[in-house]
């Protein structure tokens, strides 16, 4: 406890022990702590504002309708493709990338050799440096030619699974190749995270485990993983709100489609980040209101997904003893 | 009875010959059947690996070691398929950028350029980049710090100062279309103004704000609190200790924190796609007009859809990259030559 011993004593010696500068600093200090309060709580207030107007014009379910038709002179819209296509997107991108992001983390950390592991970890890191319009461009110029095999063999030979199933002769501007995408933009969020918590696992479990003569997959299984479970729910967490927010890449990957379509492989599907972007410059004034309150909605939802990911987090600080 | 305390294992050798073996039957199978392709080949070498690689080692060395060797191959494949995009994303980049990355195409702007010409460049794009860029971080830089003081020399772990705490966190996950929307409501619907270079850097501001206050954090942390009592000891007020004393000592990492800030934002496209116009030519003015930045250039190009346009989008993406390096660059070079000399 170092706050003893920075905090000017109670009484003093001579004069007042408050100072006139202390006192106005700390008060600039708090200021701007509550000044990011108040963005915060003023983003959720301002989109609610600007939503409710689309609300009372809606002729339609605003959370069953499909259709995007907010400018009409009865206007019908509502988030029931944007809501499965985002989710869609980031359940793909979340089982392309949590294994492949843990695998990378622990072969970082406890298989690569120690001189080469700083260099991997770079490599991977700056994965997180590329901006998503990049990503967007790189997908549509070169992962869309290139992964257009993988869709034709999962239809030929697992098209009897319907989510893989195409009815279309057409594999490209897929909800599968926008997962792909979003898949390798969030594997450097959940491996930095993870290898963070790898990093941590106290050297004495790690060898206590090879002492008794596990093998290393076992001190991994036994010693590692355990450890480490609450990091890695909370890194791939933060890695969906990630992936649910994320637009432009989608945006430039996906042909906008308003319609739930399970097959994957079929071109088509959006999301409430891409729909947003894509609307943005042709909506009318019902318009707007309705897509600031689809973007509310999706404001709430990784809210919520931020939330319990940190809260894990939080609660592990607590428990485990490590820091 | 066996006195050996260590079972038989595999020979060195016996990767290199199975490696070989899969990729040679791998092959053999692709040029008899043909149903596979490059990708299809690699993919079938790599399983065939896995499975002799199992079905081997069961059999020499026991299950327990059949399956740590599959698991280690696994993680080196998956560090492999993480890598992979990476690598083909900076040759693509590189590869197709460096075509039209010349110094006219730095130097104009795409006024009175028709979509489907070549010619024109990137110059208002990276003039509006830099304008909005540094407004947000002239913005977002004593803001942040100053929460960071507050959490680390003031709160230190008092209710407000968990929820700012809490609220930092959840910013850094708000979605950076989110932040435009809720800059385009407030500061456009509510408060009347135009969609302008200087909206685009409201909304960069918020995303930037959490990075830096945690950066700073950080910092903050490390300082060794011998010198604040130190300094306190003699005398001097609390707040010029922490301007004079505590900020002195963690500038390095703070600047650092604040260019790899500037980074993450200066590629942000979403944001402004809500609070700017797409625009042609050069405005030197953030706060009026149409204003072009470089992530919004590569869309508009992109949009366009004619081959020149999409050289000019790629170039457009090597450019922002180039951009982000020089940041992540400045960023290692302060952090360098502010660190604590022994």
């Amino acid at each position: 406890m170092t706050q003893g011993l920075i905090d000017p004593p109670k009484s003093s010696i001579s004069g007042s022990a408050v100072r006139r500068g202390d006192q106005i600093f700390r008060g600039i200090t708090v200021g701007s702590g509550l000044l990011i309060l108040l963005v915060m709580t003023s983003i959720g207030i301002f989109l609610t504002w600007k939503a409710l107007p689309s609300f009372s014009h809606n002729s339609s379910n605003f959370f069953t309708e499909s259709q995007w038709f907010p400018d009409q002179d009865t206007p019908i819209f509502g988030i029931a493709a944007l809501a499965f296509g985002t989710f869609v997107a980031a359940i793909i991108a979340m089982l392309l990338a949590m294994p492949t992001g843990i695998g990378t983390s622990l072969f970082i950390t406890f298989y690569a050799p120690k001189k080469l592991a700083g260099v991997m970890a770079f490599f991977i890191d700056l994965l997180a440096a590329v901006p998503s319009i990049i990503f967007g461009l790189w997908g549509l110029q070169f992962l869309m030619p290139h992964s257009e095999g993988v869709a034709r063999w999962l239809d030929r030979y697992l098209g009897f699974i319907p989510i893989f199933q195409n009815r279309t002769d057409l594999y490209t501007k897929s909800l599968l190749i926008a997962g792909i995408v979003l898949a390798i933009m969030i594997l450097p969020t959940i491996s930095a995270i993870s290898r963070e918590v790898f990093n941590q696992v106290p050297r004495s479990h790690v060898e206590a485990a090879l002492a008794l003569g596990a093998t290393r997959w076992e001190m991994v299984r036994m010693a590692v993983l355990p450890f480490g479970r609450p990091g890695i729910i909370s890194a791939s967490m933060l890695g969906l709100g990630r992936a649910l927010g994320e637009t432009i890449a989608v945006a430039l990957i996906l042909s906008a489609v308003f319609e739930v379509n399970p097959h994957i492989t079929e071109p088509g599907g959006n999301t409430f980040a891409a729909n947003i972007a894509l609307k943005w410059n042709e909506a009318g004034p019902n318009g707007l209101s309705a897509l600031i309150a689809s973007g509310l909605v999706l404001f709430l939802i990784t809210l919520g997904v931020n939330s319990v990911a940190r809260g894990i987090i939080a609660r592990r600080k607590d428990f485990s003893g490590a820091q | 009875m066996s006195t050996q305390l260590r079972g038989s294992i595999l020979p060195k050798w016996f990767a290199v010959a199975l490696a070989g073996l899969s990729i040679g039957s791998a092959v053999m199978i692709e040029r008899t059947t043909s149903v596979a392709g490059v990708g299809g080949t690699i993919t079938l070498a790599v399983l065939l690996y896995l499975v002799l690689q199992t079905t081997w080692s069961f059999t020499v060395e026991g299950r327990r070691h059949a399956i740590d060797r599959l698991f280690a191959t696994l993680m080196y494949s998956s560090f492999v398929i993480a890598a992979l995009p990476l690598a083909t994303l900076i040759w693509t980049v590189v590869s197709k950028g460096i075509k039209e990355l010349d110094m006219n195409f730095l130097s104009h702007s795409m006024r009175s350029v028709s979509p489907s010409k070549p010619g024109g460049g990137v110059y208002h794009a990276l003039l509006g980049t830099l304008e909005q860029v540094g407004i947000a971080t002239l913005i977002a830089v004593p803001i942040g710090i100053l929460t960071a003081l507050y959490l680390v020399e003031y709160a230190r772990g008092g209710r407000l100062a968990k929820a700012i705490s809490f609220f930092v966190d959840v910013m850094t996950g708000v979605p950076s279309i989110v932040a435009g929307l809720f800059i385009y409501t407030a500061f456009v619907l509510t408060f009347g103004f135009d969609r302008s270079g200087f909206a685009a850097a409201l909304a960069l501001t918020i995303l930037m704000l959490p990075v830096i206050v945690r950066a700073t954090e950080e910092m903050l942390k490390i300082v060794p609190a011998d010198l604040r009592e130190a300094s306190l000891a003699l005398g001097i007020p609390k707040w010029k200790t922490i301007l004079r004393i505590v900020l002195p000592t963690a500038i390095g990492g703070i600047i650092t924190g604040v260019m790899l800030a500037v980074a993450r934002v200066a590629g942000e496209t979403a944001p402004l796609l809500l609070t700017t116009f797409l625009s042609q030519s050069i405005n030197q003015n953030p706060f009026a007009g149409p204003q072009a930045a470089i992530p919004t250039f590569i869309w508009d190009q992109i949009s366009s859809a004619t081959p020149a346009s999409l050289d000019r989008a790629w170039a457009g993406a090597l450019t922002l990259i180039l951009l982000i390096m020089v940041f992540y660059g400045t960023a290692k070079l302060i952090a360098r030559y502010y660190a604590p000399k022994a």
